[in-house]
């Protein structure tokens, strides 16, 4: 079976977030923000290539939206190309990822870039399904995969 | 002006708490969830209510929803493992004595017809069954529906005909029931209005009403009218049509995942993915062929997480159950003030 998207463009990874003297102050609270997110999801594997979401720019700092004070986290990522079947499962492993990472206080939707893929609906839809990303993650195989996924971020 | 008070929280399961049940004698609460487990809780006025015990060992996977036979002695329960169980405490104790295989994947939901000789139960498969009970646990199964295009995410029976109603991952409503001539179960109507999954529907204390809830953010009210009725709505081929003929938008601000009608008080109250539970009542002078309806009570934060299910007392007025993402169920009464 050959690949979907066989020569990918390779973008420039950021740099790393620099650490300021209030990193270190127990007593600073500091709201959730768009860097923390992508942090956590840009070394995320291509489930096709042995590269990060971050290389393959799926994932983007400016395409994430926080709004620490209600809750509300969104993440628009972009397929390499309009009819990648991997659509899904990347969309699946960056919700699963902030799923287990951010406090359960937050809400996350994870959706297409618009115009960036054939089927966003459809995938936009299903990932938006709190009931069938449960049911996913009860499967073996396929949390296998995801697992795989997301060992490197 | 209403307003809710929270009992003791119900604390045990561990993950999502999907579904609960109230016993149709009103002093048992049923609830099961992600850990695969279905604790059963003495109901108690105050902050009362226990653990009356816990049924294990029936499912692989997450038990999705569970329902109580109408004469109380049975509970059904639907799990993403693609099998129905079905308890009962004839030994003395609940056990599991028949399991019920067929579906293809998850099963999403489960429901007793009101004479409790009939259960429907619906899944990803976008399938719908109806099962014949017959006595000494056995379970024939009578229909396999495919009208829905999508995964099908509930079931719930007319509360004294034996019509069926389903709703889908497709947006749609369908209806149900079995041809008196072949005994066939057919579809026999479609409520289609949602422009995303219907999560949950319920029908009031008379059957001539639907209440749905969707992902789409709103409620609609489904109003039935029979051939040659008086406001010359069309009925075509069929015994029955209902008409959406209330939306009730504006009001919840993510998908609403379950809604429930109370027979005894009217009232219509729904779980949110915001956290909220609301509670709606239809106005007094309102018109039956175009109803409003008030929020008379918005609970912010009910829960910590996403609400999954809600649903009335059927024996004690304005007491209220619903379960959450967080791990909890809560019991609820509505207080006037």
């Amino acid at each position: 079976m050959g690949l979907d998207n066989e020569n990918p463009t390779l973008f420039i990874k950021i740099k790393d977030r620099e650490i300021t003297e209030t990193d270190y102050d127990d007593n600073d609270v500091e709201e959730i923000d768009s860097r923390e997110i992508f942090d956590l999801i840009k070394g995320i594997t291509d489930p096709e290539h042995p590269l990060s979401l971050e290389e393959l720019r799926v994932v983007d700092q400016s395409l994430i939206e926080v709004d620490d004070l209600n809750n509300i986290v969104k993440v628009l990522f972009t397929p390499t190309i309009p009819h990648c079947s991997m659509a899904t499962l990347i969309g699946l492993s960056i919700k699963v990822r902030l799923l287990w990472c951010l406090p359960s206080r937050f809400k996350i939707s994870v959706s297409i870039t618009p115009g960036t893929h054939a089927s966003e609906h459809a995938i936009n839809k299903q990932l938006d399904d709190k009931e069938r990303v449960a049911a996913a993650l009860e499967n073996t195989h396929l949390s296998t995969v995801l697992h795989n996924c997301i060992a490197t971020a | 002006m209403e307003r809710l008070k929270s009992l003791c929280p119900l604390k045990g399961h561990s993950g999502i708490v999907w579904n609960i049940a109230w016993h149709p004698k009103g002093q048992i609460l049923a609830s099961c969830g992600e850990d695969k487990t279905i604790r059963l809780w003495n109901y108690k006025d105050g902050d009362k209510s226990v653990l009356k015990c816990l049924l294990a060992d029936g499912h692989q996977r997450t038990i999705r929803a569970i329902s109580w036979s109408p004469c109380g002695q049975n509970l059904a329960s639907a799990s993403f493992d693609a099998t129905i169980a079905i308890w009962d405490n004839k030994s003395g104790q609940f056990e599991c004595n028949a399991t019920l295989e067929g579906h293809e994947n998850e099963v999403k939901s489960v429901a007793w017809s009101r004479s409790g000789s009939l259960l429907a139960t619906c899944s990803r498969d976008k399938s719908v069954w109806v099962w014949e009970v017959w006595e000494d646990n056995e379970y024939e199964c009578a229909a396999v529906l495919n009208a829905h295009s999508q995964d099908v995410k509930k079931v719930v029976w007319h509360p004294f005909d034996d019509i069926l109603a389903s709703a889908s991952y497709d947006n749609n409503v369908k209806l149900y029931s079995e041809d008196p001539s072949d005994k066939e179960w057919t579809c026999i109507g479609t409520l289609s209005s949602h422009s995303s999954t219907v999560w949950s529907l319920a029908f009031d204390k008379t059957g001539n009403r639907i209440v749905t809830s969707s992902d789409d953010k709103t409620l609609k009210i489904w109003q039935k009218y029979l051939p040659g009725n008086a406001e010359g709505i069309l009925v075509k081929d069929e015994k029955f049509v209902y008409k959406c003929v209330c939306t009730i938008s504006g009001y919840h601000t993510r998908p609403i995942y379950d809604v429930s009608w109370c027979h005894l008080s009217d009232l219509i109250a729904t779980a949110c993915g915001d956290n909220s539970i609301r509670i709606f009542k239809e106005d007094e002078l309102s018109d039956h062929n175009q109803p409003t309806f008030s929020c008379i009570v918005h609970m912010n934060n009910a829960h910590l997480q996403d609400i999954n299910s809600i649903q009335w007392n059927p024996i004690i007025e304005g007491i209220l159950a619903s379960c959450s993402d967080d791990g909890l169920v809560k019991i609820w009464k509505v207080n006037s003030i």
